[in-house]
């Protein structure tokens, strides 16, 4: 069977759809980072299944030659948990967007984390709403100009790794769409969790958000807009290297320092995948005077809902197919009628 | 005391109580002990939204209602010719029930100024003369259970707690019941509390003797309630809640599928996922969602992978779930929703019982959704219906909604065990070959979409919510094409009512000058009261409807053949509207929306001034 997957090239997973997102969509990108990236994964094709809910980035199973199921507005982790469950021997991946997960779904992608049902969810985060032309988004900065809020957006936006890591999820991310080598390396971590992944993709929306994540893409400003992490490594940033993250342990707060300026290098913080607390901080990073993380935030295995069902269901069974339904009907209190 | 008997074919008995009194168990004792005496029963749990209401409240008084004897008993019954009446509360809020020249049966030692009070009496009705239509045996039981119970030293709050085994005690010896399967449950359920279980049966004991031993008042007569002349075979007690689950079980098996069994708590649905979270022995999962659209997308989820998905909830919870459905409805893939419906609408009587929820059922959803729905009509019925609604769902492919209410959720009655193995099995056979296959490929007969599970190695393909391709699958805006799907997916459907068994007449002539149409749980009492209306000499026929859509090809024929139509529904006219619309027959409404079922007199009387 391995040999015959790992023979499985980009062609084997991409569909015959014609992809129909607007030229210039980030979209594409993701899409083709993980067409390429499926035959690596060294599992049979079949068992790969994409869940969306509605939005662009939900179009997305269409494209993907696999199994796929394109349903409702917000409710892809919920269909998602129910294929989990049916057949725990599938991958499952939930596609969304800010608008699908965050707004109209919320609920079921904090439940979905919360459950830690094995899931590897991908929100591609454009901050605004692409499908329905325009609209603010949950995500969307304070002051954006949409059809909606032609004055100017007036309500805070959600962070998606701050919802994700509060409500409980045990693998947190973020990555960058465009950017295929840490995308692929990110998914690939998070297909190897047990239980419920969660990546932030930032994606460019050409038409209605167009570079509102160009501080962290370009690549002649990049490195000083965004930082890197790695576990065990310090975060370290800058066009020339010389910019760092360090805690404040008075006031519980990241600080940008310059290295061998205001801050020794043995200060710079070192990332600690495993730790809630700084996860929760290097994940808020982002503001007018911090860097926006990218890479593994968060990384803590917990037990998964799928293997404990599992477990309880296989101690009522005691290794029995399933019971015998004449025996059931006769349980309890019964009495013979001559 | 000399025990005079007083001979009755049938008789109703009501329990009322504070909502901590025990009532309930103390009517499922007795319900068992009859059912093993030997007569044919029925019963109606009749309790608060309140889970523990303040003590001694109106509002907090729990009731269960028993009918029992020895003819065909399909309701709770009309009239209460016994009422146990544990406090003041309950004597106010149940006195209305009771036949004049009944028994009361009072707690005198719960009729204080306090009790009163909270009843909202004036005067204690032991002493102010009220009561004087009735037979009152009034006595101090809070005293009785107390000396009954001393030797286990428990508190006097615990003490106290044993007084509705007394009761049942001095109920068994007033019916001439045997009181071991109590003792026997007892046991059972207080196994690792062996002073509570001792202390329960010797108060069960207590009140026991108390009948036998004590001056009683004249008139208070033992009741002889002769044994039904029942089928033979092997008999258990049955609630509609178990006979879901169970039949829902036993539809996965003969369609051979796991379940995945997703639901929300929600009064009075939860008890079907109570019932299954403890059978994942028999091939069930259960999944408490976040909420009720999480429930039935995790259902469809499922299904799309090979299972089946079922959820359940009520009216409200159905309400959120319509948007899912009709994803289920688009991509054909098989769903049962069961609603045990309840009184509404909004949050309406959580714990009282409605029919109000067909059209919803059959046409609340968004777009042209057309999809089977099943009615169960009483406790035991739900076990073949939740077999009907798989059986549906799988060989179709599409959702099936199951409609049950809280009358029937929480009734019981005896049933006959059926022998599962005589059931005729409905195995899903899933596509599994890659020539030529398309996710729209149809079966030419029934119109099914093909079931192609992920897993599936060379079947790999995409379903969703925007139209599809007829020819493919693929997404699709042609005009023509979404004519063809719409007119398809109602084929389909429509279809199903070559599938069905014909509408038979259930009582009566095939062409009386009356046919009363029901559904759902009001039939019991429109069986009894077109039974008695018949033995009068009446021209009158029940008709009861378990499909309700697709309907059975013959209805409309059968219902032209009669001169008057009355369909009883507890709503405001939902069948009637469907009949009328659908037949073009006219037909008339009965209709009662107070939480209660019909009673049989009401039906009796509506016939009667239909044939005037």
């Amino acid at each position: 069977m391995n040999q015959a997957v790992n023979k499985l090239t980009i062609k084997d997973y991409t569909s015959d759809q014609e992809v129909r997102w607007c030229p210039g969509c980030g979209d594409y990108a993701i899409l083709k980072t993980i067409q390429k990236l499926m035959p690596e994964f060294d599992r049979p094709k079949e068992n790969q299944v994409f869940i969306s809910g509605i939005g662009c980035s939900s179009r997305f199973p269409y494209y993907m030659n696999t199994y796929g199921f394109h349903t409702i507005h917000g409710r892809a982790p919920s269909i998602a948990t129910g294929v989990k469950l049916a057949n725990p021997e599938l991958d499952v991946w939930v596609i969304t967007g800010d608008g699908d997960a965050l707004s109209i779904g919320g609920n079921h992608t904090m439940h979905a984390l919360r459950r830690n049902v094995n899931l590897n969810i991908l929100l591609f985060n454009n901050e605004i709403y692409g499908l329905t032309k325009g609209q603010y988004s949950p995500t969307s900065k304070v002051g954006t100009h949409s059809p909606s809020t032609p004055q100017g957006s007036i309500d805070l936006p959600l962070s998606p790794c701050a919802v994700a890591l509060g409500s409980g999820a045990a693998f947190v991310a973020r990555s960058i769409d465009t950017e295929m080598k840490h995308l692929s390396a990110v998914i690939k971590t998070a297909h190897a969790h047990e239980g419920a992944s969660f990546i932030e993709i930032l994606q460019n929306c050409p038409i209605y958000n167009d570079g509102i994540f160009e501080n962290v893409k370009d690549k002649k400003i990049a490195a000083d807009f965004r930082v890197e992490i790695e576990h065990g490594q310090a975060l370290i940033f800058g066009k020339e290297k010389n910019k760092g993250i360090r805690l404040n342990t008075k006031t519980l707060s990241l600080e940008v320092v310059t290295i061998g300026v205001d801050c020794p290098l043995e200060e710079v913080l070192v990332h600690d995948q495993t730790n809630l607390t700084l996860a929760q901080l290097i994940g808020a990073m982002g503001g007018d005077d911090s860097p926006v993380a990218v890479g593994v935030i968060y990384h803590n295995p917990k037990p998964n809902y799928v293997d404990d069902l599992f477990i309880q269901r296989e101690q009522l069974s005691q290794g029995k197919d399933q019971g015998k339904l004449n025996e059931l009907l006769r349980s309890g209190h019964t009495w013979e009628v001559a | 005391m000399d025990a005079k008997t007083e001979q009755h074919q049938n008789i109703v008995v009501r329990f009322a109580g504070d909502s901590g009194d025990g009532m309930q168990l103390t009517g499922t004792n007795f319900t068992l002990a009859t059912a093993l005496y030997g007569n044919n029963l029925s019963t109606f749990p009749d309790f608060p939204a309140e889970i523990r209401a303040p003590v001694g409240a109106t509002f907090g008084v729990s009731a269960f209602q028993i009918y029992f004897g020895s003819e065909d008993v399909t309701t709770a019954g009309d009239e209460v010719e016994v009422l146990v009446a544990m406090n003041p509360a309950a004597l106010i809020t149940n006195l209305k029930y009771l036949i004049e020249g009944g028994l009361v049966i009072v707690d005198t030692g719960a009729f204080n100024a306090k009790n009163l009070a909270k009843a909202k009496y004036l005067s204690n009705p032991l002493e102010d003369g009220s009561l004087q239509a009735y037979k009152v045996l009034a006595i101090d039981i809070h005293s009785q259970v107390i000396a009954a119970v001393e030797e286990f030293g428990l508190s006097h709050k615990m003490s106290l707690r044993c007084k509705n085994m007394w009761t049942l005690g001095l109920v068994f010896w007033l019916f001439d019941r045997d009181k071991q399967s109590t003792i026997d449950g007892l046991k059972a359920k207080f196994a690792n509390k062996p002073d509570i279980a001792n202390a329960n049966i010797a108060a069960l004991n207590a009140g026991n003797a108390y009948g036998e031993t004590a001056e009683l008042p004249s008139g208070v007569e033992v009741y002889k309630v002769p044994k039904a002349d029942q089928q033979p075979g092997t008999y258990r007690n049955m609630d509609g809640t178990t006979a879901l689950a169970w039949g829902l079980l036993a539809g996965g098996q003969l369609a051979n599928l796991g379940i995945l069994f997703a639901s929300y708590p929600i009064t009075p649905a939860s008890g079907l996922l109570h019932t299954l979270a403890r059978r994942k022995d028999y091939n069930v999962i259960t999944f408490q969602a976040e909420d009720e659209i999480a429930a039935v997308c995790a259902a469809i989820g499922a299904s799309f992978a090979g299972s089946l998905g079922v959820t359940s909830s009520a009216g409200p919870g159905i309400a959120l779930k319509q948007e899912a459905i009709s994803l289920a409805v688009s991509a054909e893939l098989p769903l049962v929703v069961v609603n045990t419906q309840r009184g509404g609408p909004s949050t309406g009587l959580p714990t009282k019982t409605e029919q109000s929820d067909l059209l919803q059922a059959i046409y609340g959803r968004h777009g042209d959704t057309p999809l089977p729905v099943v009615a169960s009509s009483h406790p035991g019925d739900c076990f073949d219906t939740a077999i009907e609604a798989v059986r549906l769902a799988t060989k179709y492919m599409t959702p099936v909604m199951l409609l049950s209410d809280g009358y029937i959720a929480n009734a019981s009655a005896p049933w006959l065990i059926p022998d599962f193995d005589e059931y005729e099995p409905f195995p899903v056979e899933f596509h599994d070959k890659p020539e030529g296959f398309q996710p729209s490929l149809r079966d030419a007969e029934t119109l099914a979409r093909v079931w192609a599970k992920p897993g599936t190695a060379g079947l790999e393909h995409r379903i969703g919510g925007i139209e599809k391709s007829y020819d493919t699958g693929d997404i699709s805006y042609d005009p023509d094409n979404h004519q063809k799907m719409t007119d398809t997916r109602k084929a389909k459907i429509d279809n199903i009512a070559n599938d069905i068994p014909m509408q038979e007449v259930h009582l009566g002539n095939n062409n009386a000058k009356l046919a009363v149409v029901g559904w759902g749980s009001t039939y019991g009492a429109i069986h009894q009261a077109v039974k008695r209306c018949i033995r009068e000499g009446l021209d009158v026929s029940h008709i009861h409807i378990r499909h309700m859509w697709p309907l059975p090809t013959n209805l409309k024929d059968l219902l032209a053949g009669y001169d008057n139509i009355l369909i009883p529904e507890m709503n405001t006219g939902q069948l009637v509207k469907i009949i009328r619309s659908e037949f073009l027959l006219d037909a008339k409404a009965l209709n009662k929306v107070s939480g209660q079922p019909f009673k049989i007199s009401e039906i009796e009387d509506a016939i009667k001034s239909e044939l005037n």
